[in-house]
């Protein structure tokens, strides 16, 4: 499956991972009983089987790693160490040295630990009712061939053997939830659940016991499996969301390089780190507090936080943010808010508000649950109380005849239903290289209007492009790609991208937010921004170049390129009928040019993390369903709040923790087609609860005239389920046509 | 009735140790990472077990 991800090259990531300082807290690590400890590690760009043995293979290669493994489903790295021999600092760079961003984490402080144990949990509870279900089955079989007196009474209590301890075991699931559900005064699907399997159970044994005909021990275990199948199923759609609001905290940086009176640099952790304190932001390094620059000049890429796409330039007196990359030269920052007060914490409070309101949205089969539980009970109790008026007092057939009811009314089907289309759409769509992570997120796609796309990164690729240069005989070029080869800018390495033959400089050097000087065989030679070679230039992305050959400076424009099906794509979503919109935090021009190429009307410029969220809230009163699609650490909060959103992988961690779609590909295609499918999808899981209820219809009459048998009542149970399974499958079988 | 009082309890053995087995491959964590099961096929070189004392 991994094979038709359309991958821009096996694995490394574009960021540059964050520098991680020596003695960096082992606060990460664990100890285990024998003198090993034990690390996990976020390593979120892992997608295929090169990245894992990419992975192991450096980490087994360092001296002291026992054991190192690497989940490709939740995109961890597990590590057992030995403490004396390396640190917690040394794997984490062994890692990134490979090229994979990654982080040490707190499993238990995510919550990961417990999602794992409940999905063996419930896996256990499946292969046990499994095991029952088959072998009672085979023994039912040999009653409903006849088997008479002594014989059925014998297969009847192995039944019973059998079923209770698998009752007892796999149905805790549902008792427990039906309890809780009752002590808060709510009825939930459990409930009948609960009741139809202890009811069948206890009769079943009441029969036995007196030799009667029929049990219904095969029925109820059956029900637990089907239902566990389904439970399973949704616990492994659901598995995959983490909350974005705990991911920022393992995106804030863990330390900074404080200095003291005597002009030394020391590492602290982040907690100590006060307003005031005067810390080394080193080029290549990540901003890990906000803070006033005091001393040094660099170019900032900007572009996680604000999303715009030109680095800026930095000097005494700029603010900066905490996420910020600090690109060409080392800085001195005056700290100004820490910890909480950062625009990362507000940035992950306002992410976290809106997460907590997502929870409300109740999906479709919840919604179908909240009065199926009433229904069915009122009809047990109507049936059981008819037939004891009709037979005047018969208490044991009317028994019978509720349980008939409350065991056919099998909501196994029901259960299936969702779950089901929801396992089908996300083996297709992963296919397709989109990862959903929320079943609620596929029902809610179908439900679009409106789709709102940021700029940088997402309509566009993030990466400057030339557009305008001398031609490729000028002596510009020569001079210009020496130079940029020693460059970390971006656009130096756009530049270089291009290739040529470079020319020979001596002495050179670079002057952070201003360009790079050297000395050629006709004199100085310089390239750098239009103030460094005192030229006047109002227009965006370029780089001057003067090789000192007597025609003064020239030009190199660049463009941050629009992904190369943007336009098609936005097109065909206009076709569906869907209102576009552009939210960006870039300057007007840009924003208006990439508007007009796509031809996009409502396009904003300018906009902060808060302005974008409060857009939505906006657009979210007016009745507007919509699909946020981003990237930026700026529209995090935007994509939480939305009513669901897709974020491409090249996005930041944040923002692929906030949307419920991550894809893959480098084009924008895959948004159309998470529309397209999750469409198919709604449809086919109404066809599903559509067929449920037909089922109902039909069986209920039957229980309750007293015509339904184990036989039959097995029968309907089973054949509903396959019925809706198949059903579901239809969405794999479509795709592949 | 006697041969069904003898296969029975062997024929429900059987499909025990199946589940047994079954349970067993859980509790060692082999249903933890499915799709990394599924690429890990793709390599060479897999060594049963991953302990290697450096």
């Amino acid at each position: 499956m991994t094979t038709d991800l359309a991958m821009q090259g096996c694995c490394p990531t574009p960021f540059i991972p964050d520098a991680t300082p020596p003695g960096l807290s082992d606060r990460w690590a664990r100890a285990l009983d024998d003198g090993r400890h034990h690390v996990d590690f976020l390593a979120p760009d892992v997608h295929c089987a090169t990245c894992i043995s990419t992975i192991e293979g450096a980490l087994r290669a360092q001296s002291g790693v026992l054991t190192a493994r690497v989940n490709l489903s939740t995109r961890r790295v597990a590590v057992d160490y030995d403490p004396t021999r390396v640190n917690v600092a040394t794997l984490a760079g062994v890692i990134a040295s490979t090229g994979y961003a990654v982080r040490p984490y707190d499993a238990a402080a995510l919550r990961d630990v417990t999602s794992d144990a409940q999905s063996r949990h419930l896996l256990a509870a499946m292969a046990v009712a499994g095991f029952s279900a088959a072998n009672i089955m085979l023994l039912s079989i040999s009653v409903w061939s006849g088997a008479v007196d002594a014989t059925r009474d014998l297969m009847h209590w192995v039944s019973a053997l059998i079923a209770i301890p698998t009752v007892a075991f796999s149905g805790q699931v549902f008792f427990r939830s039906a309890w809780a559900g009752l002590r808060a005064r709510r009825m939930n699907m459990d409930l009948p659940i609960s009741v139809a399997v202890l009811l069948a159970v206890g009769y079943s044994l009441y029969e036995t016991a007196h030799s009667a005909p029929h049990a219904w021990f095969d029925a109820a275990v059956s029900l637990l499996f089907f239902l566990l199948i389904g439970r399973y199923l949704d616990h492994r759609t659901r598995r995959l969301a983490r909350s974005a609001a705990a991911e920022l905290t393992a995106l804030s940086a863990t330390g900074a390089r404080r200095m003291d009176g005597q002009g030394q640099a020391h590492w602290v952790p982040i907690d100590s780190i006060a307003p005031g304190d005067v810390i080394e932001v080193l080029p290549g390094e990540r901003i890990p507090v906000d803070g006033v620059v005091t001393e040094g000049r660099s170019d900032i890429d900007r572009s996680l936080v604000t999303g715009e796409s030109a680095p800026e330039t930095a000097s005494p007196g700029t603010l900066l943010h905490a996420g910020m990359n600090n690109l060409t030269g080392p800085l001195r920052l005056s700290v100004s808010a820490t910890g909480d007060a950062t625009l990362l914490a507000d940035i992950a409070r306002m992410v976290a508000a809106a997460e907590n309101s997502q929870h409300r949205y109740v999906q479709l089969a919840d919604r179908v649950a909240r009065f199926y539980s009433p229904i069915v009970h009122l009809l047990a109790l109507i049936s059981a109380l008819v037939w004891l008026w009709l037979t005047g007092g018969d208490g044991h057939r009317a028994v019978q005849i509720a349980s008939a009811v409350l065991i056919i009314t099998c909501p196994c089907a029901l259960a299936l239903a969702v779950p089901t289309v929801q396992a089908v759409a996300s083996s297709v769509l992963f296919a397709r290289g989109i990862m959903i992570k929320d079943g609620a997120a596929l029902e809610k796609l179908a439900e679009v209007d409106h789709v709102v796309f940021d700029k940088t990164g997402t309509l566009t690729t993030g990466r400057a492009q030339l557009t305008d240069a001398p031609p490729r005989d000028d002596t510009a070029w020569p001079v210009a790609l020496a130079l940029a080869a020693k460059s970390r800018h971006p656009l130096a390495q756009s530049l270089l991208a291009v290739g040529g033959a470079m020319a020979k400089l001596d002495d050179i050097q670079e002057h952070a937010g201003l360009g790079l000087s050297a000395m050629s065989s006709r004199g100085l030679v310089r390239m750098g921004s239009a103030a460094y070679l005192g030229m006047t230039d109002a227009q965006g992305m370029s780089i001057w170049v003067d090789p000192a050959d007597g025609r003064g400076p020239r030009v190199f424009r660049f463009v941050d390129t629009l992904r190369s099906d943007a336009a098609a794509v936005v097109a065909a979503l206009r076709a569906r009928g869907l209102h576009i919109s552009l939210f960006s935090g870039d300057a007007p021009q840009a924003v208006a040019k990439v508007a007009s190429d796509l031809g996009i009307v409502d396009a904003r410029p300018r906009m902060t993390p808060a302005d974008k969220a409060a857009a939505l809230a906006e657009l979210a009163a007016q009745g507007r369903k919509v699909l946020m699609v981003g990237d930026g650490l700026n529209d995090a909060p935007a994509l939480a709040a939305a009513w669901v959103a897709m974020s491409p992988a090249s996005a930041s961690d944040v923002s692929r923790a906030a949307a419920p779609l991550v894809w893959v590909a480098q084009g924008l295609a895959p948004v159309a087609l998470a529309l397209r499918i999750a469409g198919r999808a709604r449809m086919l899981m109404r066809g599903n609860l559509q067929l449920t209820a037909v089922y109902n219809a039909l069986a209920v009459p039957i229980a309750a005239l007293g015509m339904v048998t184990p036989l039959i009542a097995a029968l309907a149970m089973s054949g509903s389920s396959i019925l809706v399974s198949l059903n579901a499958l239809r969405l794999k079988w479509e795709a592949r046509a | 009735m006697t041969s069904l009082l003898m296969l029975m309890p062997i024929a429900l053995f059987l499909g025990g140790l199946g589940l047994v087995a079954f349970l067993w491959a859980l509790r060692s964590g082999q249903y933890d990472d499915l799709d990394g099961a599924a690429a890990r096929i793709l390599l060479d070189d897999e060594k049963s077990g991953e302990r290697v004392d450096n």
